[in-house]
């Protein structure tokens, strides 16, 4: 059993029929219940649900608080490498796009990590392009080794892994793996990903779960949101989590919900996501996954970010650069997409503070 | 009132147990600390950044206070130890909460790896308090392996739900010769008060306190309640009767 296996029982599930009839009394229903059960979530991303956004919104900050308290995680990324073999329609990364290329040295990462660390973030969350001939898992070990000085918690954002080669990554010190399904439509996911070995869609699809099964601490899914009707995507997504969440109860799951943002290329989402639907996709998955960590990352602008916080959001991203070499190095590689929240983390700090919430540097420690 | 509590030697007039992950800053703790009394405050080591003065929240809990690191984000004995370990070094405290949880939908401690990390740890000095789903033979085997206090849930951590487990852990009160600390689950002062009515040692409290809109106001209310609730207990309260008694017994002509 797979996740994929869940996947394919609403193959013919007629969704714009399901969405269209849910009713006033269906959603009052589900927001007086205290466990969703997928139906109730699905109808929560429905049309008619957008006229219950407040009641949704008491009910995921009175959850969010609940379960994690006035505290908000920071990390940032750190690009290591914008190599790839492949061709994702929506990327800056695309290995036809004529863009400056860069694989950071074990040194450039130490220094790269030195800036990052003064800024006082203790989590990290490692990223390369797609290539296994650049940035193979030795590399992405070596790298962990450098900065296993420097960072109490380090997540990686790579191309899927082999259990086994999870299992080795985490020996070496990663605790947190952030993998994006980029959508979970396998008809879209083949045409938005034109060539390389991303078109393994299933290959993509058990990868979390490899690495839940190689006993990583944390493992955060989630959905490019634009690229495929956000209503399908945000439902598989909590889908998946929950799948995760019940199998694999000893690993932190949590989701994040990217959108499409403008990148060297010229790709144009099919799908709009309004702020609107970003905030009802939250409100969701809160209400279904109450103890799931939800991410907004520097995708988002800043006051969207900051109205997020309190309703169910619990790990920001702060001080971000998408660029290989962007925190301290001169010779740069080109960005993956443009960041729509350019605070430093001091900003972001100072921002959760006056909203009431604590910034949390560090969240774990490696043992 | 003279009533101490003692935990491995150490007496403490203060039932109220802190908790300090959920709060909107680090500063208000030294505040909620001082309005509670609370003498005993308990810190995850996953949470404490040695490295920023600023973001280390040791810094914000008054001298006097017994620290009482935790080892949440252990899945297992091993590593609840290992946590202990950087834990004592880094709060120069042997004080010892251990949290052991594999499950992180409904955050319910695993006791089986609870009892082997309290063996390990005891034998190793430190004072260890469980934290643990209410259960009588679990809490003797805690007990049999070295903790100083056991520390049932009253209802699943954040909830807020109150004393759920209370047949259990009243069976734990009778039964075990520990102090019994109700931990998570408290949401409310009343919930305190009637942990504290039943007979237990003291009550451990965060997300009610940290979560609240004045955590200062709602410290010191849990303070209060947690007072009144063991001043009853030590009163001796009137027996819950299952028929009302008419003052003047119906059957008296019988005699
Ligand atoms: S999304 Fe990933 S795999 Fe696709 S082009 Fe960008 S970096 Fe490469």
């Amino acid at each position: 059993m797979s996740f994929y296996d869940v996947y394919l029982k609403y193959k013919g599930f007629d969704f714009n029929d399901f969405l269209s009839s849910v009713t006033d009394s269906q959603i009052m229903k589900i927001l007086s219940k205290e466990k969703l059960n997928a139906l109730d979530f699905l109808a929560l991303l429905s049309d008619k649900a957008k006229e219950y956004l407040e009641p949704m919104a008491i009910k995921a900050r009175q959850l969010t608080l609940k379960n994690f308290g006035r505290a908000i995680l920071l990390y940032t990324p750190l690009y290591l490498s914008n190599y790839c073999v492949n061709q994702c329609a929506y990327c800056g990364f695309n290995c036809k796009n004529k863009i400056a290329r860069k694989k950071l040295s074990l040194d450039e990462v130490r220094k790269e990590a030195q800036a990052i660390a003064s800024t006082g973030l203790k989590h990290i969350l490692i990223l390369t392009g797609e290539s296994r001939k650049h940035t193979p898992v030795s590399y992405i070990k070596d790298c962990v080794k450098v900065l296993r000085d420097y960072f109490s918690s380090i997540s990686i954002e790579v191309y899927p892994l082999d259990t086994a080669e999870y299992a080795e990554l985490i020996e070496a010190g990663v605790d947190g793996l952030t993998l994006y399904q980029e959508t979970y439509d396998q008809e879209v996911y083949m045409e938005v990903h034109i060539k390389g070995p991303k078109r393994d869609y299933r290959y993509r699809l058990d990868a979390p779960e490899r690495a839940c099964i190689a006993s990583m601490r944390s493992v955060n899914i989630g959905a490019l949101l634009g690229l495929n009707d956000w209503h399908k995507d945000a439902f598989f997504t909590g889908l998946h989590a929950s799948y995760l969440q019940d199998k694999y109860p000893d690993v932190e799951i949590s989701v994040s919900l990217p959108r499409l943002r403008p990148h060297f290329g010229n790709f144009a989402p099919k799908f709009t996501v309004s702020d609107k639907d970003l905030v009802q996709i939250m409100l969701a998955i809160r209400l279904f996954l109450p103890r799931a960590g939800i991410t907004i990352s520097t995708r988002e602008r800043p006051q969207l970010r900051d109205n997020l916080i309190g309703l169910g959001v619990t790990r920001l991203s702060a001080g971000s650069s998408t660029q290989v070499g962007g925190h301290a190095i001169e010779d740069k590689g080109d960005g993956q997409f443009d960041i729509a929240d350019t605070r430093s983390v001091v900003q972001i700090r100072d921002m959760l503070y006056s909203k009431g919430f604590q910034p949390v540097f560090k969240d774990w420690q490696a043992i | 009132m003279d009533d101490k509590l003692v935990i491995a030697g150490h007496e403490l007039s203060s039932r109220l147990f802190i908790g300090t992950g959920k709060f909107h800053s680090h500063k208000v703790i030294p505040q909620v600390i001082e309005r509670s009394g609370a003498q005993v405050v308990t810190v995850a080591l996953r949470r404490i950044n040695l490295d920023y003065p600023e973001e280390n929240m040791l810094n914000y809990i008054p001298k006097g206070c017994i620290i009482m690191p935790n080892t949440s984000g252990a899945r297992n004995a091993e590593e609840a130890v290992r946590i202990a370990r950087i834990a004592r070094a880094a709060c120069g405290s042997n004080w010892i909460k251990i949290e052991v949880i594999n499950d992180n939908k409904y955050l319910l401690p695993d006791n089986y790896e609870t009892i082997k990390a309290t063996e390990i740890l005891a034998k190793e000095g430190f004072i260890v308090l469980p934290y643990m789903s209410p259960d009588l033979i679990a809490a003797r085997r805690l007990r049999d392996a070295g903790a100083a206090a056991v520390m049932p849930l009253g209802a699943p951590i954040g909830t807020n739900k109150g004393l759920k487990a209370r047949e259990l852990i009243k069976i734990m009160i009778d039964e075990i010769d520990l102090p019994v600390i109700v931990d998570a689950g408290l949401g409310r002062p009343s919930h305190a008060a009637e942990a504290m009515e039943l007979g237990a040692a003291a009550v451990l409290v965060n997300t009610a306190i940290a979560t609240a809109d004045d955590p200062v106001a709602m410290a010191e209310a849990f303070a209060l309640a947690v007072k009144g609730g063991r001043m009853a207990y030590l009163a001796g309260m009137g027996a819950v009767k299952e028929f009302a008694e008419a003052s003047s017994p119906l059957t008296g002509f019988l005699r």
